[in-house]
C-alpha cells in the first residue's frame, strides 16, 4: 500500500472508524484461492451461504461469483461445495 | 461562599455515595460483595428508596462492572463504579478499553493491598498497579476531598480536550471507614455545576461529522480492529487529552473553588516556603505528615511537604516550581515496583528533576504496605533522616523501608 495514511490529528478519536470496511481489502490475506469450474456448478449456493465473508455472490444470471478483494481463502466452499465444482489452487 | 451546603458527619465511603447521589448518573454498575466498598452499597440504598433515578446495574464481577459501564458511557450515559484491591485488578482488561475508547467513566479507589497473603488494609498497590492504563489518577488526603474530587471528576472527565476516565482515590479504611466533618454542597449547586454530558463531533464511517455516541440515527463504530496501521496514532492521541488534562484538572479545580470555596490543583504544597528538606507524597498519610511539618516548624526546623493530587497526569513541571529551593527531598511510597529503583512516585520526582541545573538529593521511604500504620513519629524520623542527608550531602542508602522490622 502506497496511500499515505493519516496522521494522528487527523483521525477521529476513540477509534471511530472513518472509513467503511469495505475499503478494508482482505484479499491479500489470502494464499490458496478457490477457483470456479462452471461446468462442474448446479447452482445449489451452499458456497455463498457457507462464506464467512459473504464474498461469494449470486448474480443476476443465476451464476456465483467470488470476489477476490475480500476472500481471505480458508477453502470452506472449497469443502462445502457438493459437486466439486470449487478448486483449491494457490496464490 | 460555601456555606450554602449541610456540614454531614461521613465516612469517606459515604461522602463518595453522597456527591454521587446528588451528581445522580445514569448508570452505576458494581460487584457487590468483597472487596466492594460501602460506596455502591449506599449508593444501591438511594436508588432502592428512590431517591435517584439512577440505573444500578448488579453484575457478577469487576471485569463485568467496567465493562457495563463502557456500554453505557458509549450510549451516553453517565456511569460511575467504585472498586478496591483485587477488583481493580480483575478490571484490568477493561480498564485500558475505557480509556482508548475515550469514554468519560468516574470511579472511586479505596486503596487497598494486593494478595497474596490475603489482605484487605490500605496501601497503593492497587491504583498504582494502573497508573499506565491510560485513566486520570486523583489522590485524596481526606473525606472532604473525596466528596470534592466524586464531582469535579465528571467535568473533567467530559472536557472535550480531555475524554478519559478518572479514577479519584481514597485511602482504605484509614479514609473509607472512618468519620469525618464533610462541607456539601447543595443539591442545585452540584447539578448545575456538573451540568449535561455534552459530545465532541467525529467523522463517521460515512463520511459525516456526527456526535461521538452510540446511537442508530447517526452510526459509529468504537474501538474496532486497529491493527500497525492506524493503533499507534490513536495512542498518541491519548497522550495529547492526558496533557491537556493538567489545565482542565486545575481550571475545573478553580472553578469549583468558586461554588464551595475549596479550590483545587495538582498538588498541594505545605509549608515549603524557606524549606531546606521536604517530603513528597500522596493520600491520607499527607494529612499526619502536615502536623508533623507544624510541629517542626515551632522549633523552628526548615521543613516542608508538597503533596501530589494528580499522579496522572504528572504534573513534572510544577513540582520542580514547588521544590526548586528544596535541598533534600523524601518521596514516600505506599506501593512497590518490584526491581525498581524505588517506588512509582520516587521515579517520577527523580525524573521530573533529570533536567533542572540544581539537582536536589533525593531519597526514597516505602511505608504503610498491608496497612502498616504510619504514626507521626516515623515521619518524624523521616525528616530526621532528611536533615542528616544534607548534612551528610549525599544518599547512601536510596530506598529505606519505614516502619518495618529488621
Ligand atoms: S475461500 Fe473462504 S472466504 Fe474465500 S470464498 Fe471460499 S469460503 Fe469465502
Ligand atoms: S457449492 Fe459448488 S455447486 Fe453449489 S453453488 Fe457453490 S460452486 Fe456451485
Amino acid at each position: 500500500m502506497t496511500e499515505r495514511l493519516p496522521g494522528w490529528r487527523d483521525i477521529p478519536i476513540g477509534g471511530v472508524a472513518f472509513k467503511p470496511s469495505e475499503e478494508y481489502k482482505t484479499g491479500d490475506w489470502r494464499v490458496f484461492r478457490p477457483v470456479l469450474n462452471k461446468e462442474k456448478c448446479n447452482r445449489c449456493y451452499l458456497c455463498h451461504f457457507y462464506c464467512p465473508e459473504g464474498a461469494i455472490k449470486v448474480l443476476d444470471t443465476g451464476d456465483i461469483e467470488i470476489d477476490y478483494d475480500y476472500c481471505k481463502g480458508c477453502l470452506i466452499c472449497v469443502n462445502e461445495c457438493p459437486r466439486g465444482a470449487l478448486e483449491s489452487v494457490q496464490e | 461562599m460555601g456555606m450554602r451546603g449541610k456540614v454531614l458527619g461521613l465516612t469517606g465511603d459515604e461522602a463518595v455515595a453522597y456527591a454521587i447521589k446528588q451528581v445522580e448518573p445514569d448508570v452505576v454498575a458494581a460487584y457487590p460483595i468483597t472487596p466492594q466498598t460501602i460506596i455502591v452499597e449506599r449508593i444501591s440504598e438511594y436508588v432502592a428508596n428512590g431517591e435517584i433515578k439512577t440505573e444500578y446495574i448488579a453484575v457478577e464481577s469487576e471485569h463485568s462492572a467496567m465493562s457495563a459501564c463502557i456500554g453505557a458511557a458509549a450510549v451516553g450515559a453517565r456511569a460511575f463504579t467504585a472498586t478496591a484491591s483485587a477488583g481493580l485488578a480483575f478490571m484490568w482488561e477493561t480498564l485500558y478499553i475505557a480509556a482508548s475508547c475515550r469514554l468519560p467513566i468516574v470511579m472511586a479507589i479505596v486503596n487497598r493491598a494486593l494478595s497474596a497473603p490475603i489482605n484487605i488494609h490500605c496501601d497503593h498497590s492497587d491504583s498504582m498497579g494502573a497508573r499506565d492504563s491510560g485513566w486520570i489518577q486523583i489522590y485524596c488526603e481526606n473525606s472532604q476531598e473525596a466528596y470534592d474530587a466524586a464531582i469535579q471528576a465528571w467535568k473533567i472527565a467530559e472536557h472535550p480536550d480531555v475524554l478519559l476516565p478518572v479514577m479519584f482515590c481514597l485511602d482504605g479504611f484509614v479514609l473509607s471507614h472512618t468519620l469525618e466533618n464533610v462541607h456539601t454542597l447543595p443539591d442545585e449547586d452540584v447539578k448545575e455545576f456538573i451540568g449535561e454530558r455534552k459530545f465532541v463531533k467525529v467523522r463517521s464511517h460515512e463520511g459525516r461529522e456526527v456526535p461521538f455516541v452510540l446511537d442508530p440515527e447517526n452510526p459509529i463504530t468504537i474501538g474496532p480492529l486497529d491493527l500497525y496501521d492506524f493503533y499507534f496514532e490513536h495512542k498518541r492521541q491519548q497522550v495529547e487529552a492526558m496533557k491537556n488534562a493538567k489545565k482542565v484538572i486545575v481550571d475545573v479545580g478553580r472553578e469549583y473553588g468558586k461554588i464551595s470555596g475549596r479550590e483545587y490543583g495538582l498538588l498541594e504544597p505545605y509549608k515549603l516556603e524557606s524549606a531546606e528538606v521536604a517530603i513528597v507524597g500522596l493520600g491520607s498519610t499527607m494529612g499526619t505528615a502536615k502536623v508533623v511539618v507544624d510541629k517542626l516548624r515551632e522549633k523552628g526546623r526548615k521543613v516542608g511537604l508538597l503533596k501530589i493530587r494528580a499522579f496522572r497526569p504528572f504534573p513534572y513541571e510544577e513540582v520542580i516550581k514547588e521544590l526548586e529551593h528544596v535541598e533534600v527531598i523524601g518521596v514516600l511510597d505506599r506501593s512497590l515496583s518490584f526491581g525498581a529503583q524505588g517506588g512509582p512516585l520516587f521515579l517520577e520526582i527523580r525524573s521530573a528533576f533529570y533536567d533542572f541545573e540544581r539537582r536536589p538529593l533525593i531519597s526514597n521511604y516505602v511505608y504503610g504496605l498491608g496497612g502498616r500504620d504510619m504514626p507521626p513519629d516515623l515521619i518524624m524520623q523521616i525528616f530526621d533522616d532528611l536533615e542528616k542527608i544534607k548534612e551528610k550531602g549525599r544518599v547512601d542508602v536510596l530506598l529505606k523501608f519505614i516502619g518495618l522490622r529488621e
